[in-house]
């Protein structure tokens, strides 16, 4: 399956996931820029933050407890579109989601 | 327990001997080449030092318990040396009702109120430190946690002198009954009695963060019982670790003077760069996991209740994981080391960990010129801990 994401400077990039595995993760280990993942995904540092493109957010559903006490410490703004993406693990409905990166993490 | 094994690949190694502490790169690479599980019969127990194996055994907490102990002893048979750590020391959903508490205490949210006054104290320490020669253990890497860590948790003045001892002991206390842990047993007594003493609520300061994990229990979300035992974990996990953190980091920056230089380029990297010391020098070395069930893992069959040793130093330089592993790399992209763990246990402190560091590390970037070593550095032994005793250096 695939994650296309989508830079703040508007450059897309598509990868391969695998079925399982959190978006956070996908986008470290392809060395999408722009997801940083301190925490590994132990919801301590949201550094994973990111937009699920509108024509996404039903598919990924809403925010797991405590996503958004944390998305508050987000560096950039927060929209009702935001996720930490280390909480959105890849299934068979997400296959081609598109993901949209913040200006910054840190 | 003694278990038919034969198809594991088996070794002699001691690694909570001294000898081990000393050089243990070529040993950690011996068992990630004999294969993904190793079989340890000096300790009748199972080893892996892989990424891959260390990552999954992290990861599988129903399969491989905390709760059994995450050091050599099994709970189930023996007797702790003390009442077990709500979080460390548990599985959910216990695990979870506790680490809640704990990971609001050290959230984000508190690493902003935090920042500014752990990165003035961290230019004040650093300044003062500038041309001369150090001892880089005490008087940064012990000195910089020591002057802001126990007044944010809010203890008392008197008696801070037990809190590195006592650490020493906790992860002392993972190993087996080897000298250093017998002694460090031997000497108990008055840490013990200060730092139980320490974590009663009536002791803490109220502006503290300890008083925050009371106040837990004022809301009903853990008994009174229970957050003793909570900021118990904060005294025992949140010194030594970072003593050890920062002295990883200022040897590696003495001893990888590019990058000390691309630090001083580019001081934004101070975080990066303490995150990679301790990718590389792997403070907390070696935790134990126990199955509550026959498990395959790597191509073996593991029984029920077997204990389970992970390198997490080895991890961390797995060549099947990292390039150049065994080379400091303040650019390096970290994320995916195992130095704070990794899944439910996954370093609750690792947030005012990464900030004293960053402090440490910024404000050497932007007042030292360079940092060099001055003398043989010296190693400390701990079942558990790795670092340094002392680390003449001279800052520049
Ligand atoms: C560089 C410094 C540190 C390192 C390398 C480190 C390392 C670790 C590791 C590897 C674990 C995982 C244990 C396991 O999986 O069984 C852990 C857990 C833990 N750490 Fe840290 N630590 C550091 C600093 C701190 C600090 C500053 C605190 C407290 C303020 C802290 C408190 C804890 C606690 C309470 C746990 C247990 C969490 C749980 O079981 O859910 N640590 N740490
Ligand atoms: S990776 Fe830290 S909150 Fe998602």
């Amino acid at each position: 399956m695939k994650i296309t994401f989508v830079a703040a400077d508007g450059t897309r990039t598509q990868v391969q996931a695998r079925e399982g595995d959190s978006v956070m993760h996908t986008a470290v280990q392809n060395d999408v820029d722009g997801i940083i993942g301190e925490c590994g995904g132990s919801m301590m540092c949201a550094t994973c933050h990111c937009y699920v493109d509108d024509g996404w957010t039903e598919a990924v559903g809403g925010q797991e407890e405590g996503e958004s006490d944390l998305l508050d410490c987000a560096a950039s703004e927060v929209r009702p579109t935001s996720r930490l993406s280390c909480q959105i693990r890849m299934r068979a409905e997400l296959d081609g989601i598109v993901i949209h990166l913040p200006e910054s993490q840190l | 327990m003694s278990l038919d094994t034969p198809a594991l690949p088996r070794s002699g190694l001691d690694p909570f001997s001294t000898d081990f502490f000393d050089d243990p790169y070529p040993e950690h690479e011996k068992l990630r080449e004999a294969g993904p599980v190793v079989w340890l019969e000096r300790y009748g127990v199972h080893a892996v030092a892989r990424h891959a194996e260390v990552h999954r055994v992290l990861n599988d907490w129903a399969t491989f318990c905390s709760s059994r102990g995450v050091g050599l002893q099994d709970f189930s048979r023996e007797t702790p040396w003390r009442q077990p750590s709500l979080v460390l020391e548990t599985d959910p959903p216990e695990h979870d009702r506790a680490r809640k508490v704990l990971a609001r205490v050290l959230s984000p949210l508190t690493m902003r109120e935090l920042r500014d006054g752990f990165a003035a104290a961290a230019e004040a320490l650093v300044a003062g430190l500038v041309g001369r020669e150090i001892d880089g253990i005490a008087d940064l890497a012990q000195a910089f946690p020591l002057s802001v860590f126990p007044d944010r948790i809010g203890l008392a003045r008197q008696g801070r002198e037990h809190l590195l001892p006592y650490a020493g002991l906790a992860f002392n206390a993972f190993g087996p009954d080897n000298a250093l842990r017998r002694e460090a047993m031997a000497r108990a007594a008055p840490h013990v009695a200060w730092v139980t003493e320490q974590c009663r609520r009536g002791n803490l300061s109220p502006d503290g963060l300890g008083a925050r994990i009371h106040a837990a229990a004022d809301a009903g979300e853990v008994t009174p019982e229970e957050a003793v035992l909570l900021v118990r974990s904060l005294l025992t996990a949140g010194i030594d670790t970072t003593v050890n953190g920062i002295g990883a980091a200022l040897y590696c920056l003495a001893r990888f003077p590019n990058q000390f230089q691309a630090l001083r380029a580019d001081p934004k990297q101070a975080r990066n760069a303490f995150e990679e010391a301790v990718r590389l020098e792997s403070p907390v070395q070696t935790f134990f996991r126990t199955t509550t069930r026959a498990v395959e893992l790597g191509g073996a069959i593991l029984p029920e209740g077997a204990k389970v040793l992970m390198f997490l130093a080895s991890a961390n330089r797995d060549p099947r994981r990292w390039d150049r592993p065994d080379e400091y790399d303040i650019a390096r992209r970290t994320s995916g080391h195992v130095g704070f763990g990794s899944g439910i246990h996954m370093c609750v402190g690792q947030l005012i960990a990464r900030l004293e560091g960053e402090v440490v590390l910024e404000a050497l970037a932007r007042h030292a010129a360079a940092i060099e070593i001055a003398g043989p550095p010296v190693r400390s032994y701990n079942n558990t801990l790795r670092g340094l005793a002392r680390l003449p250096l001279r800052i520049r």
